[in-house]
């Protein structure tokens, strides 16, 4: 096949395009010819294809993510906000603190390691790429039916699969979720969140700026791995058949990645660079053109300079291509010997591929001949905008109306402890230890808390105890029955977990998986989740840094709940003042903090005992949120309590459960007067949690609750080796702990 | 009995990590002139009875299913010739 070249492209205009087949509407393809005043080249479609898909461009979410930015509370924290590869958040002593969530949906599902591998991968080049040493990651898990055939299929490849890279990398895994649904059976959701921290003067950006300044891609080499997965693996939705298309995946390789940190670390210290971004999605089109459209003036790219794994790839191929490992860097000229140098010490391959030009275009050769000639605003940030049409289904109404506050609840204390011991033993509920075992937690020496606390948290000043905690959240049952509010509970959620460790929390990240939004269902619940999230984030002073949005998520018609994971980041002072979630003092007091309304809507219970979805979630009380975050923060920095659990799924007897668990002691309960004893035990009303107290700091924390408005009930003592509400039932730890342990195993290993 | 041996391979356009480390350790060990190196796997399976068709094609499924991981590898099945050792 002869080179496409622009001049040819010129010369040709009427040759067929298999735009189609890149996942172009005809209209798409007109508004390219329309940008260059003739038909696109070969590599130059390629590029546009790749970059205008849904994955890269956000066409159909981007009106609705605004929102973030428009509704974003004034902070001070913030040093850089959305829109650069992750956003920066100032967490006092002269640190940054650098953080994002990401799906890997699709790979993981196709090729479970791998798919997982990679996207921990790409999160931490993200990272890497804002000037900050990674320090920790996260999964938000999410799968089909626990005893489901392909469960056992994809599951355990994508907690190897984080595991793997993870591990190698060195980084501890220090918190995420594990949730079990057959709406995700077929659509998996393998969310990745990393952490990084940098000082403050340590922050880059992602720019091309100053005329004749170098471009160097360095890193792994290029190969025909995951050319156009960016459009065909993230952009359309598996037909009933499964993954016919069967494009070739990524394969990760984490030892280069940890020598890619380092090489990048030291050009960092030594200032070397002008600019960088990392290789993610769409490769080589996505860094070059935004680089140079977020950048002074044009580029110029020697695309034949590109070291290859594979030396028969065609312009377009090494265009497309998602090769791991690789970073592409702005360098000024007389930088560039110190730079390649370093790389060269790292066992880095760098190459020169291009330079700064004072044009306003990204140019593109091959072997001297001209393959892209195109303004790089119109590839990187001026893709389609679409307005999709969204309607309220249906069935909204009906789900809504079939209220599981009605469903047949247990009749007396033996049927209460049944249930209580098929909750905590349910797959959703069940300990997540077989899983989270599997990833290194404390490598590193600065994880403070993880998995299965509230946030996990890690300290980034020895000297200090400065630290920082995170935690994610999602609930899309709650979600399903109203995307409002299911979004507005998971951010309350994970801003309540921030501060039970007794962190402040200070700005949000969020990987919305959802449906088609070609499905004018599915786009209703991402309009009202994004409305949702924007109006509670500014309810609560945390604006939104960053995150990612991944669509078509469904089966056929089959869409996953609508699922908005949350999180928070938050800070602390010193690690040395955290709460853990444990109750291990006998005679501690047990206080519920917040309201417990008949709330079961959505809830575990529902789930467990019913397989039952309807009714409403939770109410949100953002500023009860608030009140009770600034409760148990100063609680735990003068030392009033002990231990701090947030209720959410499964409500205080889950709570109650994973504290009493952990800290080996058992607790004696007795129900509060006016509560039904069924409702306290199982109810989700969010805005709760639960503490011990030392007896000599209750007068203190009561007077505290009492003068600040907070509902605080003693609901009993810490005591024994059982589970005990006085008047109802009592199991024993020995056989809660086997309840809630057992499970997981059983189904997977 | 008789053998039938099933060769893995990452397909040529995944990353090999492992060919690449051993690609590299090359030159330092002072071999030159390899200018690339892939590893994969060999599965030597020991067949009862003869290997005909109907054998080779169930080898074929177990080999697509399970031996291998055909989102990222390639593989092979073949018989090996065995040379006939008569006894003295």
């Amino acid at each position: 096949m002869s080179l496409d070249t622009v001049k040819h492209a010129s010369d040709t205009p009427d040759v067929e395009q298999p735009w189609a087949e890149l996942g172009l509407k005809r209209d798409e393809y007109d508004r390219i010819r329309e940008i260059l005043g003739r038909r696109p080249t070969g590599a130059e479609l390629a590029m546009y294809s790749v970059m205008w898909s849904e994955h890269c461009s956000y066409k159909s979410s981007k009106v609705h993510l605004k929102q973030f930015g428009e509704k974003a509370p004034a902070s001070d924290a913030m040093l850089v906000g959305i829109g650069e590869n992750a956003g920066v958040v100032d967490v006092g002593q002269g640190y940054a603190v650098t953080f994002k969530v990401e799906s890997h949906n699709h790979p993981s599902y196709i090729e479970p390691y791998q798919g997982a591998a990679t996207g921990i991968g790409g999160i931490v080049r993200d990272i890497l790429a804002m000037g900050a040493r990674p320090v920790a990651v996260m999964d938000p898990l999410r799968f089909g039916a626990a005893d489901h055939p392909d469960t056992r299929r994809v599951l355990p490849g994508v907690v190897a699969g984080i595991g793997g890279y993870g591990n190698c990398l060195g980084l501890p895994n220090i918190g995420g979720e594990v949730v079990f649904d057959p709406c995700y059976q077929g659509n998996p959701l393998v969310n990745a969140l990393c952490v990084g921290v940098m000082r403050h003067e340590d922050i880059h950006l992602a720019k091309a700026s100053g005329t004749g300044n170098k471009v160097i891609l360095y890193g792994a080499r290029t190969g025909g791995d995951g050319i156009g997965g960016v459009s065909v693996l993230a952009s359309e939705t598996f037909d009933e058949t499964g993954p016919a298309k069967r494009p070739a995946v990524q394969v990760g390789d984490p030892f280069q990645e940890k020598l890619l940190i380092e090489c990048t670390l030291e050009v960092f210290k030594e200032d070397l660079v002008v600019g960088i971004q990392d290789l993610g999605g769409a490769g080589l089109s996505c860094a070059t053109s935004e680089l140079a459209s977020a950048g002074s003036g044009g580029m110029r790219v020697e695309l034949d300079t590109v070291p290859l794994r594979d030396s028969t790839l065609s312009p377009e191929e090494i265009l497309m291509s998602e090769s791991q490992e690789r970073m592409c860097a702005i360098v000024e000229p007389g930088k560039v010997d110190r730079f390649l140098e370093i790389c060269e010490k790292w066992d880095v391959i760098a190459t020169v591929i291009g330079e700064v030009t004072d044009g306003d275009r990204l140019e593109i050769y091959w072997h001297g001949e001209q393959i892209v000639d195109v303004p790089p605003r119109t590839v990187a940030h001026e893709g389609p905008v679409y307005n999709r049409p969204y309607a309220r289904p249906e069935w909204q109404d009906a789900l809504q109306a079939d209220d599981a506050n009605a469903l047949p609840r247990p009749k007396d204390g033996d049927e209460l402890r049944e249930q209580v011991l098929r909750l905590v033993g349910s797959p959703n509920q069940a300990s997540k230890a077989w899983i989270t075992d599997q990833y290194d937690r404390y490598v590193l020496g600065n994880t403070v808390l993880a998995q299965p606390e509230d946030s996990g948290m890690i300290r980034i000043d020895e000297e200090t105890g400065l630290g920082v905690a995170v935690a994610t959240d999602g609930n899309g049952r709650y979600a399903k029955l109203d995307p409002y509010t299911g979004a507005q509970l998971a951010l309350a959620e994970s801003y309540r977990n921030v501060a039970a460790t007794g962190a402040k929390p200070l700005a949000v990240t969020d990987c919305l998986n959802f449906g088609s939004p070609e499905d004018p269902g599915a786009m209703w619940q991402f309009a009202e989740a994004c409305r949702g999230l924007a109006d509670a984030c500014r309810t609560l002073g945390t604006p939104v840094t960053g995150g990612n949005v991944s669509l078509y998520n469904q089966t056929g018609d089959t869409a996953i709940h609508p699922t908005p994971v949350v999180g928070v980041l938050g800070v602390i002072d010193d690690v040395a003042r955290r709460t853990p979630m444990a109750f291990a003092e006998e005679g501690q007091l047990v206080y519920l903090l917040g309201d417990t309304r008949e709330e079961l809507g959505g809830s575990a219970w529902s789930q467990v005992i019913h397989d039952h979805l309807g009714g409403m979630p939770p109410k949100v009380d953002l500023e009860r949120e608030r009140l009770l975050a600034e409760i148990l923060i100063s609680a735990s920095r003068d030392g009033m309590i002990d231990a701090a659990h947030d209720l959410s799924d499964g409500g205080l007897v889950q709570a109650l459960t994973e504290s009493c668990l952990k800290g080996g002691k058992g607790a004696r309960l007795v129900v509060p007067d006016g509560l039904d004893p069924f409702v306290f035990l199982f109810s989700e009303s969010a805005g709760r949690a639960i503490v011990s107290v030392p007896r000599s700091e209750e007068l203190r924390f009561t007077d505290m609750c009492g003068a600040r408005g907070l509902p605080a009930a003693r609901i009993g003592v810490v005591d024994g080796d059982a589970i005990e509400v006085q008047g109802q039932f009592s199991v024993s730890l020995a056989e809660l702990r086997e309840a809630h342990e057992a499970t997981i195993p059983a189904l997977l290993a | 009995m008789a053998r039938v041996v099933v060769d893995v391979m990452l397909k040529p356009e995944i990353l090999d990590p492992q060919g690449q480390a051993v690609q590299r350790a090359l030159p330092r060990l002072g071999y030159e002139g390899i200018s690339d190196v892939r590893q994969g796997k060999r599965f030597e399976l020991e067949v009862e009875g003869p290997v005909d068709d109907d054998a080779l094609a169930r080898i074929h499924q177990l080999a697509e299913t399970f031996l291998a991981n055909t989102v990222i590898e390639d593989f092979t099945v073949r018989v090996e010739e065995r040379e006939e050792v008569t006894p003295a």
